[in-house]
């Protein structure tokens, strides 16, 4: 089989795209088959393009989040290829902060792991909480922080990192609800700021709807792309737009099918 | 299922379509920031005296009442059971002899140098049993195994190979802490949240700059654990080997004091030195490693205040 995984900020080829992945498949062994083997993605084609805001949208066991850990190099393939330009940054559902570091330090370790010259450290970790609106938090320990605000510093730390990809694995899953929908707006502002793609993992189909350019929906066991949806409704959108809420319902129906289908055999 | 958020309203709030401004955005925000956090205030001092000082001394003035009440009361003679003034009196000998601090400088510098010497061993050693499995499968039972073997086995072969020496003693401790801080570190290291790891692996935290950068950090607190327990095998190791191996070259640390008072029948000066073994046990640990574990859970937020 073969697989390649193409970090194409290394050779000088110009770049077409954010990510590309091209007739990607992927199986884990299956437990209690011994040698037996489980298929989680299907030849999965995806671009993304620079500067796209791209959600992934399943139901559980579509292996939406295994397909991100290969765009992020966690993991390899089992077949076909993946490109991405330069190392993506990758944002989880849980805020993944350290908490040995303060809010500032956490951004400042980002930054010296990418090669920032120390003396430039500290100013950049403050504009970058001063983009996720965290000024005045530099010196805060993780535990004194609220969830929106781990979850913001985790953004300002991924951003960090200076990526032109952004993978997004449920950011706002755990949140509450206004939170979360501040988090939305704020997330919409600093992607139309800063121009980064992201590819956002989600089974919230009014979070993909409010958030996205492009909707694409996986089927589940195995993980396939079963439908596409381009988002045209101008940004800043709401989640409670009619226009979010008649697409929703759209997509809603199409996963519903998806889920049943499932339930016949 | 998934929660898929299935609100098929056609109708419309008021506000949709009509942008939030970015200011009222904020506005909410520092609302949210200022309603969620949490402030967790420090004790004041006061009650840090009334809640962790008084119990302890209180608990240490009884068992001397109950010490002289037995003696008053003759339960034993005054050569198997000194009174506490007998004591008093050995550490004024000693302390206006110039000899006391001898003492225990002569033990704590060992054991301490000891420990120095376990930690820059144990360390890395625990690194390579923790990161790499062929390591850890072969080293790994031995060291648990080492953990519970009492130091004191070692001095026999330890005089032997090495004779009455400094580096006798060295030896003893190495074996007794070195397990100790292996495998808190092993532990901290396995009690690490996946999620660190990759996240660390995610910023280009790999290999060497992984290991300083996410890994050690994050098994602090097992690790000081281990540090704890390290310090507390080395001091006993080197009190053992004091008590059993006796040299004129070696001079008079607290172990020798204990042994020259049996040899002395002197009872008061066997006394005197237990106590000082266990003076010198709690201080380490009250000045060094109570204030270094709560200092790093306290900045993590694990401190549990009771």
């Amino acid at each position: 089989m073969a697989t390649t995984v193409t970090r194409a900020a290394e050779d000088a080829t110009a770049v077409t795209y954010a990510a590309r992945v091209e007739h990607v498949s992927k199986s884990f062994p299956a437990p209690g088959t011994p040698g037996g083997q489980q298929l989680v993605l299907d030849d999965i084609t995806l671009d993304v393009a620079p500067g796209e805001f791209v959600t992934l949208l399943g139901a559980s066991g579509c292996g939406k989040s295994t397909l991100l850990n290969l765009v992020a190099g966690l993991d390899l393939p089992s077949a076909g290829s993946i490109g991405t330009d330069g190392r993506p940054a990758l944002m989880f559902q849980e805020h993944a902060l350290f908490p040995w570091l303060t809010a500032g330090k956490n951004v400042e370790l980002a930054l010296r792991l990418r090669g920032v010259a120390k003396p430039e450290r500290r100013q950049e970790a403050e504009r970058l909480l001063e983009l996720v609106r965290l000024q005045g938090s530099y010196r805060k320990r993780v535990h004194e922080l609220s969830g929106g605000m781990r979850q913001r510093v985790a953004l300002a730390r991924a951003l960090a990192q200076d990526s032109r990809l952004l993978l997004m694995d449920e950011p706002f899953a755990a949140l509450d609800a206004i939170t979360r929908d501040v988090l939305h707006d704020e997330l919409t502002r600093i992607w139309q700021e800063t121009g980064v793609s992201v590819l956002f993992v989600t089974h919230n189909v009014r979070e993909a709807v409010r958030l996205a350019g492009r909707v694409v929906l996986l089927s589940s066991r195995p993980g396939r792309i079963a439908r596409e949806w381009t988002v045209g409704i101008p940004q800043p959108r709401r989640i409670e737009d009619s226009a979010v809420a008649e697409l929703s319902a759209e997509i809603t129906e199409e996963l519903r099918g998806e889920i049943r289908r499932h339930g016949r055999h | 299922m998934a929660d898929t958020d299935t609100g098929a309203r056609t109708d419309a709030s008021p506000a949709a379509g009509v942008p939030r401004d970015a200011h009222a955005l904020a506005g909410l925000e520092a609302g949210l920031d200022a309603l969620d956090t949490v402030r967790t205030p420090r004790t004041p001092l006061r009650e840090t005296l009334v809640r962790k000082v008084l119990p302890p001394v209180g608990a240490v003035a009884l068992v001397l009442v109950v010490w002289q009440l037995l003696v008053w009361a003759g339960v034993a003679p005054a050569y198997k059971l000194p009174a506490p003034s007998a004591v008093w009196g050995e550490v004024r000998v000693a302390w206006l002899e110039g000899t006391l601090l001898d003492y225990i400088w002569t033990s704590v510098s060992r054991g301490l140098l000891g420990f120095l010497m376990a930690l820059a061993l144990g360390t890395p050693l625990g690194l390579l049993v923790a990161r790499v499995r062929f390591v850890r499968a072969a080293l790994g039972p031995l060291l648990s195994g080492l953990q519970s073997l009492p130091s004191v086995a070692w001095v026999p072969p330890a005089v032997i190979w090495l004779g009455l020496n400094d580096s006798m003693m060295y030896a003893v401790i190495l074996l007794g802490a070195v397990p100790s801080i292996t495998n808190g570190l092993v532990a901290g290291i396995d009690q690490i949240p996946p999620l660190f790891l990759r996240a660390g692996r995610t910023l280009g935290a790999t290999g060497a700059r992984g290991a300083w950068h996410i890994v050690m950090p994050a098994a602090l607190p097992g690790y000081l654990a281990g540090l704890k327990q390290g310090w507390a095998f080395s001091w006993r190791s080197l009190m053992a080997a004091e008590i059993i191996a006796s040299s004129p070259d070696l001079g008079i640390g607290l172990g020798q004091l204990l042994e020259n008072g049996r040899n002395n029948s002197s009872m008061s000066q066997v006394f005197l030195a237990i106590f000082l073994i266990l003076i010198v046990g709690i201080a380490i640990d009250l000045l060094a490693f109570s204030p270094l574990e709560r200092w790093v859970l306290r900045g993590r937020g694990l401190l549990v205040t009771r």
